[in-house]
């Protein structure tokens, strides 16, 4: 579905992605990890079209998509949810999707017809329910709690139909309980969407409970990647990232 | 629902001329008349720059480069070739989506500062422009001589109260359509970009294209305010192009508020009677002015209309009950009977 070829990019001097490829199969669910400043947040930039990638190719589905702009890789199939919860603030959540769906389906420009369409309605609420945001539909997106707000996140993206979602660590500042239902929603979405999923994520518990393959990163580079099994014994990542809490055998 | 909101958009609008026309035998005074004339001159100007302030988040300190362009454009229109009102003011606003499409084209791609201030020295050129192109515009001293009126479709602008009643329907008119505008999916595409550029741009939204067309739309109905200008003074002057004609309208929309649409014509109302008021009493009116601006930032830190309308939210909110369906653009704002 998504093949990185031997992708990098350096700012300055300092190299951020040097030679990194990666396949993510159609269909899977795939964990970046790695330490900070590894580079997992500028793979996703590159990918997405938000930096120019100085060498390498991205192919989606057999089609070079390396030096696109974001709304035409957008129109291919690729989608984001940023670390940071990239909502429109002053916009109830209803408002918020109904607009996106316009947007997804080329009627954002139109002057004469009235806001909302009625044919973005249904999309807007299936999306709502499929993210559990929908009791809070009326609620200005800058009210929501941290949580709801990174699901807001995930439900623009997902207006986008996306063959593959790119997920920029979606627990990020969560108390335990949101990090679960959050990650509970992922995996739901997942599996209904069948869509290929990539996210970047620090808390190894998630990681090795939802991930069927992993990518580790180190300093720009690819350190190793497989399955969790694999990754649990990989020496050279038990060095540099797991330590020996997560090695295969302790946990 | 999304039709019936537009009728009850026309409802209201149809109540307000209905109100304006009759305002006259009610209240029989020039002043009055004179008063709802200007003030649909800068109703629409400052509607119109507000759906760059305000919906589209484009900070645009140049607006009034088409508030001149229309009043020089529709005076010229009348007194060089002779055509109709009807003809002057569509050419009028055909110039200016010119102009807007080209300065625009230049001017969005720029951060906040930058956009603001090449606007404004868009603006300055064309003052400029007036002051040396003496022949054409009659320089410092304006366009004089008069702005013929013919009569058309059986409206007669040289009577008073068709004059009256003629820029009572244009103000009426030039809000309907903007408002129509602000509510449709182009509408809220502009919200998008103004609460947050990149996420729309990840939504596959060009950006660029739509500000470009919130610019040209702003400019074109903002020379509409011009036109109003031009036929109140039956002339034009290069004040009407100067930087402080953006800055009134940049005053009334912080007066009257951004978030609810009528605000701004709140403003309008405001900022036009205090200049009246305070232009009687004293000769200070920039100081009395200044004072007043300061108050608003200050104190309420947002203008008169969002301020009420925020009052009434928190009032009809019963305590701990769920947040309201808070609709912050959805509600049309009565406050122009109101202020």
């Amino acid at each position: 579905m998504l093949l990185i070829e031997n992708l990098s990019k350096s700012f300055g001097g300092v190299v951020a992605i040097s030679g990194v490829s990666l396949n993510f199969t159609p269909g899977s669910l795939t964990a970046v990890i790695g330490p900070n400043g590894a580079g997992k947040t500028t793979f996703f930039n590159l990918i997405m079209g938000t930096l120019l990638p100085d060498k390498g190719r991205i192919l989606l589905g057999g089609e070079n998509i390396a030096g696109l702009s974001t709304p035409e890789i957008v129109r291919r199939g690729i989608a984001r949810a940023f670390q940071i919860a990239s909502i429109f603030p002053s916009l109830t959540v209803r408002e918020a999707l109904l607009a996106a769906v316009n947007a997804q389906r080329q009627q954002h420009a139109r002057l004469l017809a009235r806001f909302p369409l009625a044919a973005s309605r249904d999309r807007a609420e299936e999306i709502m329910h499929m993210d559990g945001l929908a009791t809070k539909a009326d609620m200005i997106s800058r009210s929501l709690s941290h949580g709801d707000q990174k699901l807001l996140d995930i439900a623009l993206a997902l207006v986008l139909e996306p063959r593959v979602l790119l997920l920029d660590e979606p627990t990020a500042g969560m108390g335990p309980e949101e990090r679960w239902h959050m990650i509970d929603t992922v995996q739901r979405l997942w599996q209904r969407e069948k869509m290929t999923l990539v996210f970047i994520e620090h808390d190894m518990d998630i990681v090795f409970k939802i991930a069927q393959s992993i990518a580790v990163l180190n300093y720009g580079r690819v350190l190793a990647e497989g399955t969790p099994a694999a990754i649990r014994r990989h020496p050279a990542v038990i060095e540099a990232y797991l330590g020996t809490e997560y090695a295969a055998g302790r946990a | 629902m999304h039709t019936s909101s537009f009728l009850r958009d026309c409802l209201i609008a149809l109540l307000i001329l209905a109100l304006l026309a009759a305002l006259p035998m009610l209240w029989p005074s020039r002043g009055m008349s004179d008063f709802v004339i200007r003030l649909a001159a800068f109703g629409i100007f400052a509607t119109s720059l507000n759906m760059l302030v305000g919906y589209a988040g484009l900070e645009s300190f140049g607006h009034g480069l088409f508030f001149g362009l229309g009043a020089y454009s529709f005076a010229l229109a009348m007194q060089r070739l002779g055509t109709s009102i009807p003809a002057a003011l569509a050419l009028t606003v055909l110039l200016s989506v010119v102009v807007a499409g080209i300065v625009g084209a230049i001017c969005v791609r720029l951060k906040e500062i930058y956009f603001a201030f090449l606007t404004l020295a868009f603006q300055m050129l064309l003052h400029s422009l007036i002051i040396a192109w003496t022949p054409l515009t009659g320089g410092d001293q304006g366009l004089t001589g008069g702005v013929p009126r013919p009569p058309f479709l059986g409206i007669r602008l040289d009577q008073p109260y068709h004059l009256y009643l003629f820029c009572a329907g244009l103000l009426v008119l030039c809000l309907l359509l903007m408002r129509h505008i602000v509510q449709s999916p182009f509408g809220y595409t502009l919200r998008l970009i103004r609460d947050n550029p990149a996420r729309a741009t990840s939504l596959g939204i060009n950006v660029w294209a739509m500000r470009l067309a919130a610019f040209i739309i702003a400019g074109a109905f903002a020379s509409i305010g011009g036109v109003v200008m031009s036929l109140f003074v039956s002339g034009a002057f290069p004040d009407f192009a100067y930087w402080t004609i953006s800055g009134e309208a940049i005053f009334m929309i912080m007066l009257g508020g951004t978030t609810l649409f009528l605000g701004p014509v709140a403003g309008a109302v405001m900022l036009l009677a205090l200049n009246d008021v305070v232009t009687k009493l004293t000769e200070h009116y920039g100081l009395v002015l200044g004072l007043i601006i300061l108050l608003f930032a200050l104190g309420l830190r947002k203008g008169l209309a969002d301020y009420l309308a925020e009052l009434w939210h928190q009032r009809s909110a019963a305590p701990g009950s769920a947040p309201l369906p808070a609709a912050p653009f959805a509600e049309p704002s009565n406050k122009l009977s109101g202020e």
